[in-house]
Formats: structure tokens, sequence, C-alpha cells
């Protein structure tokens, strides 16, 4: 993989909890402005995966390269690169004695060390990006799922991330509220942002990934274009995992 | 009438217990909140011998007396360590306010625990450290949480500041004795100290109501007091 | 003076004397103290509008006044006006209003969190309203207060000191008076300390004995860790 457009690449990752072997050599190269999806039973490790790429979680083995820097053992330049490596999380995480605003700007002020006006002024445009300008002054406790969901999006955004990790982001959300989030999300990989998402949206995954990568017990078990691993009748694990998923949802 | 007039003679003394009954409360606030937040941050956040010492600071301070505190501290340990000189006042202050923190330290860090994990995470995934993490995102949460339950710590410490008058400092209830000694007015006189105490006590808790309900957020920390 | 010498020679079976005298003002004060926070509690929950002011104003002013000022009250005061107790008996009425007022807003927080279905099963078996608060609400209450009684029952133990400022001498007088006798402050006063120290850590363990022992299977605890 000496392909010079690769933006983040993840080598051998392996992680065990104890004697829980969660991930048993991971290994994927990310190009700019792709959007893989990984789609897995519960438990196999995608969130764990996700963790590791910005050391949330310390991998045992294996590295993290973000435009051919190592993000692995970086020390405390591990803060530099989360910078770069923006994340989406399932229960949105915002901050919840701030407003959405001062959700997006806290980490421009804090981190980048931004002036409050400037920090102030690109909050609001990431807050437009998601469609949520007029909430600006709302408390978390006040906003919908689907909105707080959009407002983390904005705070990772904000930062200018080379690449977004979304864990999950609609599994807590309604199905209305999960359009209005997916919504968002395509509106980004079509304006070439780069994003790894852990979902269970098949349509998503179908309609935007570049790549489907389908994981079993801590590995890449099938891996190819939505088109391929649905179609192609070389793949079937993906489709069986799919099938047992949807004929779940449809009791 | 006759007490009345009792009062308004001997009202500069009154007022100067009254000024030294609040300056002990708010002292040893000062110094409880002072200890007791690196205190409780400490125990949630440091290493295992600093998660041992502050348990047995705590352990001490709390187990003990308030009395006997006064009685070590004030016999014992400040003069010798070579702080014999220093006013009643001051020792009287200090260990309220030891005391306190120990107390204090105890109310943050539940606080601190109280507050999902997922804050601190997503803090880390936009790159903030720990240190910023916890001062921007951790501990302005905390505080908002452990407000309520502070507040107790406000007549707590009004109620346990009377005990220095065992090491002779001239607050309230020291005022109160002497008057008494020197008019032999005693019910009246005591009555209107502990009426004294009465306006102290919950005039404060209702300023620090006030600041509950100012600093309230919409939707947060409702469930938590 | 050899230190472990006055310590375990002079200090020592000086202050099992004061823990006598410290024991019987606990074990004096903490029944009544109980049973009057039961009664104040019952009385605001329960009494009728009189009756629940009066309880809530003597909370209102026990809990307004410093222990130390109540003592003083009770015994230096009173005989002003032809009441007269002893000092032990001042400093175990003073203990017993001020431990039953703090016991009594546990309890009613405890009582408050229980759910009027209780009260209503009970009167539709044939309760009157104080069958039932006797039979059911209160056994309720009482376990889920038990984490605040005991809180009260600690400082209870350690407020006990303060008898010493109305001239019983206790656990912490008689380190006083051995400290001045003997001018040996820090040593004294650490193991006055140390004796209270075993007397709390002694309680902890054993209310979290009690806990268990009368822990109901799936009964909230989450609401009683909350009080
Ligand atoms: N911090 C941790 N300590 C111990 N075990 C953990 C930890 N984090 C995750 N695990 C375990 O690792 C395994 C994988 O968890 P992970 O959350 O990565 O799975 P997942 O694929 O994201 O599942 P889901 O679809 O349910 O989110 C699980 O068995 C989980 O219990
Ligand atoms: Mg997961």
């Amino acid at each position: 993989m000496s392909d010079n457009n690769i933006v983040l690449r993840v080598e051998d990752i392996h992680k065990s909890f104890g004697n829980n072997e969660v991930l048993r050599g991971i290994s994927f190269g990310v190009r700019r402005g792709e959007t893989k999806v990984f789609i897995g039973p519960s438990g196999t490790g995608k969130s764990t995966l996700l963790r590791c790429i910005n050391q949330l979680t310390i991998p045992d083995r294996g590295s993290v390269w973000l435009d051919g820097e190592e993000v692995t053992n970086s020390g405390a330049r591990i803060n530099y690169f989360r910078q770069k490596i923006g994340m989406v999380f399932q229960n949105y995480y915002l901050f919840d004695h701030l407003t959405a605003l001062k959700n997006v700007e806290l980490a421009l002020l804090k981190v980048r060390g931004m002036s409050r006006s400037e920090a102030r002024e690109k909050a609001l445009t990431e807050l437009r990006q998601v469609g949520l300008e007029d909430w600006a002054d709302h408390y978390p406790a006040e906003l919908s799922g689907g909105q707080a969901q959009r407002v983390s999006i904005a705070r990772a955004l904000a930062m200018d991330p080379d690449v977004i990790l979304f864990d999950e982001p609609t599994s807590a959300l309604d199905p209305e509220l999960t359009r209005e989030v997916l919504e968002v999300m395509k509106k980004l990989a079509l304006q070439g942002m780069t994003m790894l998402v852990v979902t269970h949206e098949m349509g998503f995954a179908c309609s935007v990934a570049t790549e489907i990568l389908f994981m079993e017990n801590g590995v890449v078990a099938e891996q190819g274009t939505p088109d391929l691993l649905m179609h192609d009748p070389k793949f079937t694990r993906m489709k069986n995992f799919i099938g047992q998923f949807d004929s779940y949802r449809g009791d | 009438m006759d007490v009345l007039s009792i009062l308004i003679d001997w009202s500069p003394y009154i007022v100067a217990g009254i000024a030294a009954t609040l300056g002990l409360v708010l002292i040893a606030l000062g110094i409880g909140i002072l200890l007791g937040l690196p205190m409780a941050l400490g125990q949630v956040y440091g290493s295992r011998p600093v998660r041992w010492a502050i348990g047995i600071y705590v352990w001490f301070f709390r187990g003990l007396p308030i009395l006997v505190l006064l009685f070590l501290f004030w016999f014992g340990i400040f003069p010798g360590i070579g702080l014999g000189d220093l006013p009643a006042f001051v020792v009287g202050a200090v260990v309220l306010g030891l005391r306190g923190a120990a107390y204090q330290s105890q109310i943050f860090r539940g606080a601190i625990q109280s507050i999902g994990e997922g804050q601190m995470i997503a803090a880390r995934s936009l790159g903030m450290s720990r240190f910023i993490a916890i001062y921007s995102v951790i501990l302005p949460q905390a505080m908002r949480i452990a407000l309520p339950g502070w507040s107790n710590e406000y007549p707590n410490m009004l109620t346990d500041s009377a005990v220095c008058y065992a090491i002779g400092v001239a607050e309230l209830l020291t005022v109160t004795s002497r008057i008494v000694s020197q008019t032999y007015l005693t019910m009246p006189i005591f009555l209107a100290s502990a009426g004294i105490f009465i306006l102290l006590n919950y005039g404060g808790i209702k300023v620090l109501h006030g600041v509950e309900r100012r600093i309230a957020i919409p939707g947060f920390g409702s469930g938590a007091v | 003076m050899d230190q472990i010498a006055f310590i375990f020679d002079i200090l020592l079976p000086a202050l099992m004397q004061g823990l006598v005298v410290t024991l019987k003002l606990i074990v004096w004060s903490a029944p009544f103290g109980l049973a009057l926070g039961i009664g104040v509690a019952a009385g605001r929950q329960y009494g009728g509008p009189v009756l629940s002011r009066v309880c809530k104003t003597f909370v209102f002013l026990i809990k307004g006044t410093p222990l130390l000022l109540l003592l003083f009250i009770l015994y230096f005061g009173l005989p002003s006006i032809g009441i007269t107790f002893t000092a032990l008996t001042a400093s175990v009425i003073g203990f017993i209003l001020c431990n039953g007022a703090y016991n009594s807003e546990y309890i009613r927080g405890a009582l408050l969190s229980i759910k009027d279905g209780q009260m209503i099963a009970a009167q539709a078996l044939g309760m009157t309203r104080a069958q039932a608060i006797r039979n059911v609400i209160m056994p309720q209450a009482l376990r889920r207060a038990i984490p605040g009684l005991s809180n009260e029952f600690i400082y209870l133990i350690k407020y006990s000191s303060l008898a010493y400022m109305i001239t019983v001498v206790e656990l912490s007088g008689v380190g006083k008076n051995v400290a001045t006798k003997y001018f040996i402050y820090t040593e004294t006063f650490m193991v006055v300390g140390i004796v209270y120290l075993a007397l709390v850590t002694i309680t902890t363990v054993a209310v979290n004995i009690l806990e268990k022992r009368v822990a109901v299977p799936g009964m909230n605890r989450a609401a009683a860790a909350q009080l």
C-alpha cells in the first residue's frame, strides 16, 4: 500500500481484554475522500477498532498511520492526532453543561487556542453545515437525539479533521431522527470528507460506502464494494448476517 | 426593655462576635474548597499511593470530634511546630478548614464520579489533554452537581464554628457567654444569641439557593440533587 | 517521662473511665433520639396542620442553633427560670433533641420515598391509617433511612465530646485533664482521637452488617443511598 492518496493506514491491530481476544490482526488503508463502512455482529470489536485508531484504547500490537506519521506510540503528540481524527459516538457525548455552540467552540478555544470571535464564527459555520444554526444557544438536554448527534458531528468537523470515525451514530435514534443524521453524513461524504462508519444501516452503507468491511470474531471476514458484497455469490457471510438482522427486525 | 437596652449596650461586641463567626465560616469554607477539590481529583484520578494518602486524611479528619481536633492543634500541634503564638481565631479557622476539606472532598468526589465516562472520552477524542479535559469539561459539571450538597457545608460549618469557644476564639458564642456572665440575664441573652445564629444560618442558605438557581442549566444536574 | 509508659500507665486507664461516660451519653441519647426522630417525622408527615407545624418549627430551631449553645441553654440557662438538670442529664437531653431533629429529616425523606400504593394497599386490607403507618410504611422507611440514621449516630459519638464544655468529664474531658496535668498535649489528643476513630470505625462496620441483615431483596437501595 504505497498509494500516496492513503490518508489513514491501520496495520495488524491486535487487542485483548484479559483472555478475550477482541481484535485479531486488522489492516486496511483509507484513501482521502473514501467512506468505509464496518458491519458485523455485536461484540466483534468494531468499537474497539475505532478506539484503537485514535488511541482511546491502546492496541496490544500493530500500528496506525495518519498521513505518513505514526499515531501509535506518539506520546503526548496523540492530542495533535486526535484533532485530525474526529470521532462521533453512539450516545453523542455532548458536554452537558454547554450550549450547542459552546460544545463546538470548546476544543477550538482550549486546544486550538483560537480567539473567541474566530472560534464562534467557525462553530456557527459548522452548525450551519449540520442545519442547526438556530439551535446554537440550546443545551444538550433541550435537543432531540438527532439534533444532539448533529451537534456532535459539527463538534468533530470544527477541528478540520482528516478523517472522522463514526461509531453507530444512529443506533440510539428513532427512524425519523436516524434519517436526518444519515443525510448529514451523506452530505459530508459527497463533499469529500474521509469517513469510517460503524453502522447497521444497510441502505446508507450501500448508497454511500466506497467499501464495506464485514467484521466477525475480530477479523475482517469479507471486504469489497457494496455491489460486490451484496451480489457476488462468492460472498455469503455478510449476506447471511444481514438476512438474520432483517428477519429479526421484521418480527 | 431591660434586655433590649443591654443588647444595645453590648452591640459592638455582638457585632464583633458575628463578624468573627462569619469570618471563621468563610475562611474555613475557603480552605475547604482549596484543599477539598484537589483532594477529590486526587482520589479519582490519582495514583494508588495518592488515593491512599488522601483516604487516610479523610478518615482521620472525619473521625475525630471537632473539639478534640481543636484541642489537638491548639494545645499540641501548632505549639509543637513553633506556631504557639498563632491567634486562636487563626487556629480555629484552619482546623475547621482542614476538617471541612475532608468532608468537602467527598462531596466533590461523588460529583466527579457521577459524571458519565463519555464526557472524558469525548473531550479526549477532540485532542484535549487530560488536564484541559478535567478543567474545562469535568470540573464545571462536577461543581454544579456538587453545589446542593456543598451548600449543606455552610450550616454545618456555622454550627461547628461555635465549638471554637473551647479555645477562646471571640466568636458569637464566646461573646454570648461573656455577656451572660456580666449581666446575669441568662435566658434572654442565650435565646437572642440562638436567634442570631438561626438568622445567619437560614439567611446564608437562602443566598446559596439563589446562587444554585443562577447557575442552573436546563436539564442538567436536576436529577443529581 | 517515657512516652510509652505515659500512654499505657496513665493515659489509657484514665481514658477508660472517660470512655465509660461517653458510652453512657451515647447509650442514653441514641434510642430516645431515634424515637424522637420517628415521632417528629411522622408528626410532620401525617399529623394535622398544627402538629406538623410544631414538628417543622422544632426541626428548624434545633438545626439552626449550634449544639454547644443548646447545651449552654439547658445547663446554664434553664436554672435561671427554675429548671435544673445535672450536667449529664442536660447533655443527654441536648443530644436527644439534636439527634432527633436530624434523624427526623432522614426518616421524613424515606417516608416521602415510599410509594402511595403501599398505604392504599394496607388500607384496602382494613388497616387504619395509624396501623398502616406503623406496620407497613415505617418498617420500609426506616430501612431506607439506615444510611442517614447511622451517619447521625456517628455524629452523636463525636459530638458527645461537647458535654465536656458543660463539665461532664467524658473521653475528651479526661484527655484534656491529663494533657494539662502532664503538659503532654499532642500525644494525648492523638490517643483520644484514635479512641474516637475506633468507635466510629466499629460503628461503621456494625452498620454495614446491620444493613445487610435487614435488607429486603429487591427493595430499592438506590433510593436510600441518595438520602
Ligand atoms: N474496556 C473494556 N474492557 C473489557 N472488555 C471490553 C472493553 N471494551 C470492550 N470490551 C469487550 O470487547 C468486545 C468487543 O467490544 P466492542 O464494543 O468493540 O464490540 P462492537 O463490535 O462494537 O459491538 P456492538 O455492536 O455491540 O457495539 C466485547 O466482548 C466487549 O465486552
Ligand atoms: Mg460498538
